[in-house]
């Protein structure tokens, strides 16, 4: 019997199995390569999970959209290396779920945007942008500072992202609510939070966290876990 | 009478010319035309593209590994080897601007053109956010262009400034700490209003009627002139600011005066170093120089 497109256009079942085997072959071959390569994600030194103030305050950056102007991702391009710094690599996002890269260019990247701006400005900028740069676009979050900051559920929020692969131990999960309200106290002695969080930003949270110390303490984060400077970080993205 | 489609559909039929692919519904038939050479040709040459690309750039995965590709490319590579070459090019000024004192820039026509323009782009992106543009300034960050220098406004002073930043968490950053005089109980409410009167009439050129400015005075002389002076001009050992000027750092209210005496809000300026080599930092340093308030 001759090989012909006849016998596949006649045949609906055959036609599904051809069409799902030629589909498959296209999704294997861009995806299992991912788990099995080594350099997908880089094993470099310095990134930790959130702390639970930083992990809010993600909530709230993803609730708000700030992703919708926002990228999270340094491409490796002359122009965004110079202005923002180090090009992004997939390590500094392998805890986020899902990750904040984006696509939309509106604002700048924060990729990097961790430390370059005091916490001032960061809560003066985000409650009244025009303020501060009077030809910004950027809308006004001043009602993240009237809004408490819900923690109830900070626990389960962690064990959730632990079910799919951020490693938060169990010493993180029980002093959770305490790491948490540390963070938003400049009073309280942070050095079990940076222990368990190494350059965990204080942000001021005068007792009662609200949603926009959370933000802060995000956002002064982002980009700062890795060390550039370290040879050997260099070392493993030159592999 | 045939209809227009029946007339066309014989016509077709006798042109035997035309090849059909046997198919017939109704009188209508499949005509089997091969597809243009032009389009043929065009086809091939994507696959052998594709064929000779994956070849040549990072393409087919395998197990723990993929195939890097002849060339070698890497786009990581190729934007360190962009940076590289534009600082190389850069370096031949800016390496100058670096390691030179200001006076050897300042006389050189062509590196003052580069730090001029390396200072403003640096500006734009890093301290226009917080110190407005044109370093206009705005309450709580320091006015750049108006003269009124809390840490001193030589060219030498803003390097430092730039490069170590101000209570930031480098550890020759430059420190100050005003004593919280009111949250710590050191002068009572009264007292508090009795120094502002005496700092926002006699500094801050206001002129209150019916207010007796003694009290304020001898409590001034006793709690803040030891770092702010006598005549309120300030001490940038310890970055006092100037209180007898026109431009004060939290505005010119008379509520901010109580505000900074009760608990002083202390700003902090980042330090620059980790983010910017020498060469751009002396060129900022230059840039806000020049804004109009250097010395």
């Amino acid at each position: 019997m001759r090989l012909s497109h006849a016998i596949l256009e006649k045949n609906a079942f055959l036609l599904l199995i051809g069409t799902l085997v030629t589909v498959a072959v296209g999704g294997i071959v861009e995806i299992v390569p991912l788990f099995t390569i080594e350099t997908t994600v880089e094993h470099v030194a310095g990134v930790r999970p959130y702390s639970p103030l930083e992990l809010r305050g993600r909530d709230i950056y993803v609730r708000e959209g700030c992703y919708l102007c926002h990228s999270q991702q340094i491409r490796t391009l002359r122009d965004e290396v110079e202005r923002y710094g180090h090009y992004s690599i997939a390590a500094e996002s392998m805890y986020d779920h899902p990750f904040q890269w984006g696509s939309k260019r509106i604002g700048p990247d924060l990729a990097r945007v961790g430390g370059k701006y005091s916490n001032d400005w960061q809560y003066a900028h985000l409650k009244n942008a025009q303020q501060l740069v009077p030809e910004s676009l950027m809308p006004h979050y001043a009602f993240l500072a009237d809004t408490k900051l819900s923690t109830n559920d900070i626990v389960e929020r962690m064990r959730t992202l632990r079910a799919v692969g951020v490693p938060y131990t169990d010493d993180q999960l029980a002093h959770a609510k305490q790491d948490l309200l540390t963070q938003a106290d400049p009073g309280a002695d942070p050095k079990a939070l940076l222990a368990r969080y190494p350059k965990a930003n204080v942000v001021p949270g005068h007792g009662r966290p609200t949603e926009l110390d959370a933000l802060v303490a995000y956002l002064q984060v982002l980009g700062t876990m890795v060390n550039f400077a370290d040879p050997a970080t260099e070392r493993r993205l030159a592999q | 009478m045939p209809t227009k489609i029946e007339k066309d559909a014989a016509r077709q039929a006798e042109a035997e010319a035309v090849r059909t692919t046997g198919h017939e519904w109704d009188g209508i038939y499949e005509l089997d035309t091969p597809l243009p050479k032009w389009w043929v040709y065009l086809f091939i040459a994507c696959v052998v593209f594709a064929g000779v690309y994956a070849l040549l750039y990072p393409s087919i995965p395998y197990g723990r590994g993929y195939m890097h590709g002849i060339l070698g490319y890497s786009s990581r590579d190729s934007v360190n080897a962009e940076v590289a070459a534009v600082d190389k090019q850069r370096a031949v000024a800016m390496g100058r601007i670096a390691v030179l004192p200001f006076e050897k820039i300042e006389a050189d026509p062509e590196l003052r053109e580069v730090a001029e323009i390396a200072g403003r782009t640096a500006f734009a992106n890093d301290c226009q956010p917080c110190h407005g543009a044109g370093g206009a300034g705005r309450p709580g960050y320091p006015a750049l262009a108006a003269g009124a220098w809390i840490w001193g406004g030589h060219l030498e002073d803003l390097q430092a400034t730039i490069t170590h930043g101000i209570r930031s968490s480098d550890p020759e950053a430059r420190e100050s700490d005003m004593p919280r005089f009111g949250a710590d109980r050191m002068l009572t409410k009264a007292q508090i209003q009795q120094v502002a009167d005496y700092v926002w009439t006699h500094f801050y050129g206001h002129s209150e009627s019916g207010v007796d400015t003694a009290p304020g005075e001898k409590l001034f002389a006793d709690n803040c002139a030891p770092c702010h002076g006598d005549h309120g001009q300030g001490e940038r050992e310890v970055g006092a600011p100037r209180l007898a000027s026109h431009v004060h750092l939290y505005g010119d209210a008379r509520e901010t005066i109580v505000a900074q005496i009760v608990a002083p809000h202390e700003g902090i300026m980042p330090n620059w170093n980790k983010r910017l080599d020498p060469g751009t930092i002396k060129s900022l340093a230059l840039y806000v120089h020049g804004l109009g308030g250097g010395e």
